[in-house]
């Protein structure tokens, strides 16, 4: 048996992930970000083995970046997009995961509107599952392309000061961050109004700021939140203009980080609702694009390590 | 089940536990046909007269069967999910002899013809006695008043819109002033519902973590001090059920100090489980109200000890599979609990928090006074409603073996302590346990 690293059938979150699980991803990950650039990007580590993008919510950069890491390793992928306003959405969860689950398939990749979802759905099949998103809950495979993308930046993520800003009461990939950075020795801010941070944020070890002068001050990156208009009941701002005056991130605000901080995006951007356009494209400061690079990569190194695990037993 | 008149049945070598007269002591109970005529200490001790048939209870307690305030019933309606003898199965097996249903079935009890029909059929399944709550409002629908005379005349015993908060101010003043004409109690299921619109879980760390909508404590707050100020105008009489935190505790204990018409139920999750139970998103600790922070179970068990909350309720729900096997967020509210509701409410005996007696006294003779049922004591001429438990004999809970229709109990696998031996309905054995 080889040397696992990562003893776990499915990749459901970041929250309960030991540090050292964590940095053994990356690693691979490092090296799958040199094959990409190479000119021999693809490989047969997954011949013959089939996954499955399963996606009860509309996705086009996830589920492309998914297709691509499965694809340069080799696999059979298969996109299936199921419409979450169906009517009988939950019993379509379980009894799809039934069906694909009779089709002898090797790895799904889900991403569902609701939180948990995705671990109901693991409960009910055999092979592993990669969680794509799940409600607000988490985003494993976004924070590790952050901590990726940071690390290879900085060349550490302990005692790093990041402020994750914007709607993180909607927000998976805040969740998963913070586990994340908060596992790695990083410290962790939550800035935003307070209709959009989660009760008790506070006992979340997170530190807390509504004014995003003083969230961002010293900070050595900036991760900035899509406003989920599309998850939001009632009103939780009273508008974009007002959210962006406030809230959006533009030089101004930028300034009292540290001269070399980062900002990071997960994308899609609303420019001019959270971001200012011009600091989205500043190459000096934006890591936006380099973030969608390191997709491809962290989610080729989960791909190959579940399905190794799978074969050798070791979960 | 025969439904024939039994004839005098001696139960002898039984703990008596009646809390409405304090009588705690070795002893003897005579029946005759529906009713008992007989019980004491001392009674027997010259021997069982002959002809009448001897129940040997071996020390184990015999105590007024249970009385449980807080059903829902799901006949008729939604058949698959309950029936009035699935649901009467449950009961007698957990000691319960007389329930009382919400209104919330499919058609909603709001007229006399649909009081009867509950009533009719129960009578008929001859388990345990079903007395209907009835709708407070036409249609549960939160506006117009229900015919609360005529109702109470068939017999509903309260009025309540089930599962929904009464929410319009001033429907909840009508009701209360209303019902108080004929002497009857509004039942509130006290969450304020635009606070608890779309929440799954209890608001607080563990929802934030989880990524789910929380419900504020304060909706019950609210609700419940809003209902006070109303209590007060009206002198209407006033119940809470399942109250479920700290803060909704404290403003019915003020009000009570005040010398309001108010009492309250709560059931036992909100005394024996915390929010922290949700961490795998079970939905099966899915309940409406959610389940709390461990500070307010801590206080719903000290609400129970000093009195301030009156009676424990099963808040029986029961939910099929298609309702619970599904993310949480989407997954119904409930819990079923008839089957468990003695055994758990027994963890605040056993725990030392409250007597043996006491925890009787919460689950019987308490709500059969709230409700002004002839029921939950022990004494001549009263029904011979009886439930003998051995306290102490440990079992666990499996949801598969439950007699319910339905198997989402929140207790699934839990260890417990405290077995019904025999249930006794109107002079009959409705219910005895495997040996």
């Amino acid at each position: 048996m080889t040397n696992v690293i990562y003893p776990h059938r499915h990749l459901l979150g970041i929250e309960g992930l030991a540090p050292h699980e964590i940095s053994a991803l990356l690693d691979l990950s490092d090296q799958f970000v040199e094959k990409n650039r190479s000119s021999d990007r693809k490989a047969t580590t997954l011949r013959g083995q089939t996954v499955i993008n399963l996606f009860f919510e509309n996705s086009t950069r996830t589920r492309t970046s998914f297709e691509l890491a499965a694809k340069r390793l080799g696999a059979d992928v298969l996109n299936m997009q199921v419409s979450a306003s169906s009517v009988a959405k939950g019993e379509t969860l379980i009894d799809t995961a039934m069906t694909l689950n009779a089709m002898h398939i090797d790895v799904l990749v889900v991403r569902h509107p609701d939180s948990g979802a995705v671990k109901l759905l693991s409960e009910k099949v055999n092979c592993a599952v990669i969680n794509a998103g799940d409600g607000w809950h988490e985003h494993p495979t976004q924070a590790l392309l952050d901590a990726l993308t940071i690390r290879r930046r900085k060349g550490h993520l302990g005692g790093l000061t990041v402020a994750i800003c914007g709607d993180v009461l909607h927000s998976r990939v805040a969740r998963s961050n913070m586990y994340l950075l908060s596992t790695m020795g990083a410290q962790v801010r939550l800035v935003g109004p307070r209709t959009l941070l989660p009760a008790q944020a506070e006992k979340l070890g997170v530190e807390v700021f509504h004014d995003m002068v003083e969230g961002l001050r010293d900070v050595d990156i900036v991760m900035m939140l899509r406003v989920q208009n599309e998850r939001m009941r009632g009103n939780f701002i009273p508008s974009i203009r007002e959210y962006f005056h406030f809230f959006g991130l533009d030089y101004d605000k930028l300034s009292v980080a540290k001269p070399d901080a980062l900002i990071m995006h997960p994308g899609p951007m609303n420019r001019g609702v959270e971001i200012d356009s011009d600091l989205a494209d500043d190459v000096e400061r934006s890591v936006i694009r380099e973030q969608v690079e390191m997709g491809v990569a962290v989610r080729m190194a989960c791909l190959k390590v579940l399905t190794q695990n799978l074969a050798e037993g070791n979960c | 089940m025969s439904a024939r008149a039994p004839g005098r049945i001696a139960y002898v070598n039984a703990r008596l536990l009646d809390p409405a007269s304090g009588l705690d002591a070795m002893g003897g109970l005579l029946t005759d046909g529906e009713m008992i005529v007989d019980v004491g200490a001392g009674l027997f001790a010259g021997g069982v007269p002959s002809g009448v048939e001897v129940v040997d209870c071996r020390g184990a307690c015999l105590a007024p069967g249970l009385v449980d305030m807080r059903v829902q019933l799901r006949e008729p309606g939604e058949e698959h999910k309950e029936t009035l003898r699935s649901a009467g199965e449950a009961a007698v097996a957990g000691g319960v002899t007389s329930m009382v249903c919400l209104p919330n079935t499919k058609p909603v009890i709001d007229d006399v013809a649909t009081v009867e029909f509950v009533a009719r059929r129960a009578r008929k399944i001859g388990l345990a006695k079903v007395f209907p709550y009835a709708a407070a409002t036409k249609g549960l629908e939160g506006q117009e008043l229900a015919e609360i005379g005529m109702l109470a005349e068939a017999g509903a015993l309260g009025f309540t819109d089930g599962t929904k908060a009464l929410r319009n101010a001033q429907v909840m003043r009508r009701a209360l002033a209303y019902a108080a004409t004929f002497g009857v109690m509004i039942v509130q299921h006290p969450e304020e519902p635009s606070l608890a619109d779309g929440g799954a879980m209890n608001e607080g760390e563990m929802a934030s973590r989880l990524g789910l909508a929380g419900i504020s404590p304060a909706a019950e707050a609210i609700m419940l001090e809003r209902d006070m100020r109303l209590v007060e105008i009206t002198g209407g009489r006033y119940h809470a059920a399942h109250v479920s935190t700290a803060e909704g505790i404290a403003i019915i204990r003020r009000a009570k100090q005040r010398g309001l018409p108010v009492t309250c139920d709560t059931a036992p999750p909100y005394f024996a489980l915390n929010e922290l139970a949700v961490s795998e998103y079970r939905t099966f600790v899915k309940l409406s109200p959610p389940l709390r922070t461990e500070t307010d179970r801590q206080a719903v068990v000290q609400a129970i000890a000093d009195g301030t909350i009156d009676a424990i309720a099963s808040d029986h729900a029961p939910q099929d599979q298609d309702s619970k096997r599904l993310p949480f967020a989407q997954a119904e509210f409930g819990g079923i609990g008839l089957e468990t509701l003695l055994a758990v409410s027994l963890e605040l005996f056993h725990n030392g928090h409250l007597t043996l007696s006491q925890v009787i006294e919460r689950l019987s003779w308490a709500p059969a006074r709230l409700l002004g049922l002839a029921a939950g004591r022990l004494k001549a001429e009263a029904p011979a409603d009886l439930v003998i438990f051995d306290p102490e004999r440990a079992w666990k809970v499996n949801s598969d073996k439950m007699r319910s229709k339905s198997k989402n109990s929140p207790f699934d696998g839990r260890p417990v302590q405290g077995r019904v031996l025999r249930t006794v309905v109107d002079g009959r054995t409705v219910f005895t346990a495997d040996a």
